[in-house]
């Protein structure tokens, strides 16, 4: 029998029964639309981790003081002092994986504009801050290298204390503020950049020269932390190991002795988070794969009471010609019809599904180009696999039995 | 004439559990071109083996089974198979149309498993062989929309479509009132008037009687052989009879 007849047949069987086909397909539409579904919102996790972290900085190497052990004791690391600002000036010319660095110094206040006030967070940095952090200056402009020395009271503002201390969509350049009643005047406004992975607000700062916070409002004579970009998101690894060599031998630490300071990198951060998403995505998936089982067996079992439902027209296509071979074909061919039709409409359910959660959620729902070829060969597999066994049971009828059958 | 079907000291047994039974034990018979023989018997008598056999459903235990010139004894499953495709022609008691399916698609079925026959040709010779039951006006009917004759009438149709050596019927009016029967008996008489060899299995003397020769099974062997004398003419018949007014 040809190809082009066997389908013909097989269609028209399963034609006769359309709302029967329906409810068989629905288990692997259902299936094959969740796969793709959760797959995506795994997918979909995982991108939107990354792109939090990237935005963050993915070349970001910091430096924060570390735990001291003296004589016996373990001092707090906030308390450490260890960090100067030479730290940056030695980092930067002994560290070739390192491109840019920036001393950090906080302080937390109150920003108060005429009547207005807002308790935010006062970063000290030097220059590189902007491409260390991919930030950018949207209003008015970044701090000069001789304010920076002069330790000028200039300031840039977060969207947040924009909008705090001058309303939304208010322009603050030129206009003077107080922090810790010094006043800054604000010489620039920073991109808005949202929450971050943590639920931080990445735009409620106020950004002047290090050497401003650090002299001017608190007085401190080392700094807080040390932001360093690598020169690609591959070097952090390298670019941590040359800052801890350096870091040693500037700090004149001996081999037998601690590091006074930790690196943290954000390949670390990322691959946590990636670990964790990835989980997510085999679960997921591993529940969706579940149900597209169950559909494949919801197959085997309607093919199989279609069988004996069928057992007098399986005798007569023997009697007119059929041998065993096409009754087996025959078969395969309506479990096939019914998983590959039903992945196909699952494909596009599931495609509509993740685009409506991905909207609904604000949430990148990725649909991995493997994962439609992926249902699709696995429903494939599913209706020869599923259908099989009720289709070698067709086959195996005897032509006399089968017609006598009541 | 030539002899279309020749069997020789043939044996059929079955196994059931440890019990054999011997349900054909040494049958000679030849039917030739152009006869329609009755083969009557009481049931058990060895009749629905006997058309299983000439069918090429089932397969002798002992002697010869000749064909159309081919000893079918020696042919396997799948060659079985393609010989009752292209050789014969069958009609069940209760039809075996395919349901919710046209009757011209019944009609088609049998081509689709002779893969030498295109869709066009296909469509043409099941249009001809509904035409020649006198089901033109018919064609898109399901079964659920004919009667229990018009039903047989879109079978036999279906056994003539691949044009059979033999047509072989199976109680083929069992289900059917008594003026079905003879309509139905009157389109065999009809083919077979045309040149067509029918074998048919009934119980019914009087529908034997439509046929040309008889022959009686009891026990697995043949019983008696007849030519029949005063032959019914199933279209008289009609005729004579009153017609139903529902």
């Amino acid at each position: 029998m040809s190809i082009k007849n066997l389908f013909k047949i097989a269609l028209n069987a399963l034609l006769r029964n359309k709302f029967r086909a329906f409810l068989t397909m629905l288990g692997i539409i259902i299936g094959v639309a969740s796969v793709i579904t959760m797959l995506g919102i795994g997918e979909g996790s995982k991108v939107s981790i990354q792109q939090q972290i990237a935005g963050m900085g993915l070349n970001l190497v910091t430096v924060v003081p570390g735990s001291q052990q003296r004589g016996g004791v373990q001092f707090g690391a906030s308390t450490m002092q260890s960090l100067k600002e030479t730290d940056v000036d030695v980092i930067l010319a002994d560290c070739p994986a390192v491109q840019a660095a920036t001393p950090e110094v906080r302080g937390n206040g109150q920003a108060v504009f005429g009547a207005l006030n807002w308790p935010t967070s006062l970063y000290g940095e030097n220059l590189s801050y902007l491409q260390i952090r991919e930030r950018s200056v949207v209003s008015g402009r970044m701090f000069t290298d001789r304010e920076l020395s002069g330790a000028g009271k200039v300031c840039l503002l977060g969207q947040t204390v924009v909008k705090n201390l001058f309303g939304e969509g208010a322009d603050p350049v030129g206009q003077v503020i107080r922090f810790k009643k010094i006043p800054f005047l604000v010489i620039g406004v920073l991109d808005p950049k949202g929450l971050n992975t943590f639920g931080q607000d990445q735009d409620d700062l106020i950004l002047a020269p290090f050497t401003t916070v650090q002299k001017r409002v608190q007085a401190i004579t080392w700094v807080q932390s040390i932001y360093t970009s690598a020169i690609d998101s591959k070097s952090t690894e390298l670019a941590a190991a040359q800052i801890t060599e350096t870091l040693r031998r500037h700090h004149k630490i001996k081999a037998s002795d601690q590091d006074d300071f930790t690196i943290r990198n954000q390949t670390q951060l990322l691959s946590t988070f990636s670990s964790v998403s990835n989980i997510l995505t085999v679960l997921l998936g591993a529940i969706a794969g579940i149900s597209l089982l169950v559909g494949g067996i919801g197959i085997m079992n309607i093919m199989y009471v279609s069988v004996t439902e069928r057992t007098r027209e399986i005798g007569l296509r023997m009697a007119i010609g059929g041998k065993g071979r096409d009754i087996l074909m025959q078969f395969l061919a309506e479990s096939m019809l019914l998983s590959i039709t039903g992945g196909i409409i699952g494909i596009m359910v599931g495609i509509a599904a993740s685009k409506i959660i991905g909207s609904a959620m604000a949430w990148p729902i990725v649909v991995l180009p493997g994962s439609e070829i992926l249902s699709f060969a696995v429903c494939t597999v599913i209706g020869v696999f599923f259908g099989w066994y009720p289709a070698k049971k067709a086959s195996n009828l005897d032509p006399i039995d089968a017609l006598r059958y009541e | 004439m030539k002899n279309l079907i020749e069997i020789i000291k043939l044996k059929k047994d079955y196994y059931v559990g440890e019990v054999t039974v011997h349900a054909l034990k040494g049958v000679d018979m030849v039917v030739t071109e152009g006869e329609f023989v009755a083969i009557m018997g009481a049931s058990g008598s060895g009749k629905s083996t006997m058309l299983n056999i000439i069918g090429c459903l089932d397969k002798p235990t002992l002697g010869d089974y000749i064909l159309d010139g081919i000893n079918i004894s020696g042919l396997s499953k799948n060659e079985l198979a393609s010989y009752r495709n292209k050789k014969l022609g069958f009609v069940f008691q209760t039809y075996n149309l395919l349901p919710r399916t046209t009757a011209l698609d019944n009609v088609e079925l049998p081509l689709m498993y002779n893969s030498a026959v295109k869709s066009k040709e296909r469509r043409e010779r099941a249009l001809a062989a509904l035409e020649s039951v006198g089901l033109s006006d018919r064609i898109y009917h399901k079964p659920n929309q004919l009667s229990g004759g018009q039903q047989q009438r879109v079978a036999i149709a279906r056994s003539l479509v691949n044009d059979p050596v033999v047509i072989l019927a199976d109680e083929a009016t069992g289900n059917l009132d008594t003026r079905t029967s003879y309509e139905i008996m009157a389109l065999f008489q009809e083919l077979n008037s045309k040149g067509k060899t029918v074998v048919f299995v009934t119980h019914e003397p009087d529908i034997a009687k439509c046929a040309t020769r008889n022959i009686i099974f009891k026990d697995g062997v043949i019983l008696r052989e007849s030519v029949v004398r005063d032959r019914t003419n199933a279209r008289e018949m009609l005729a004579s009879m009153p017609v139903e007014v529902d």
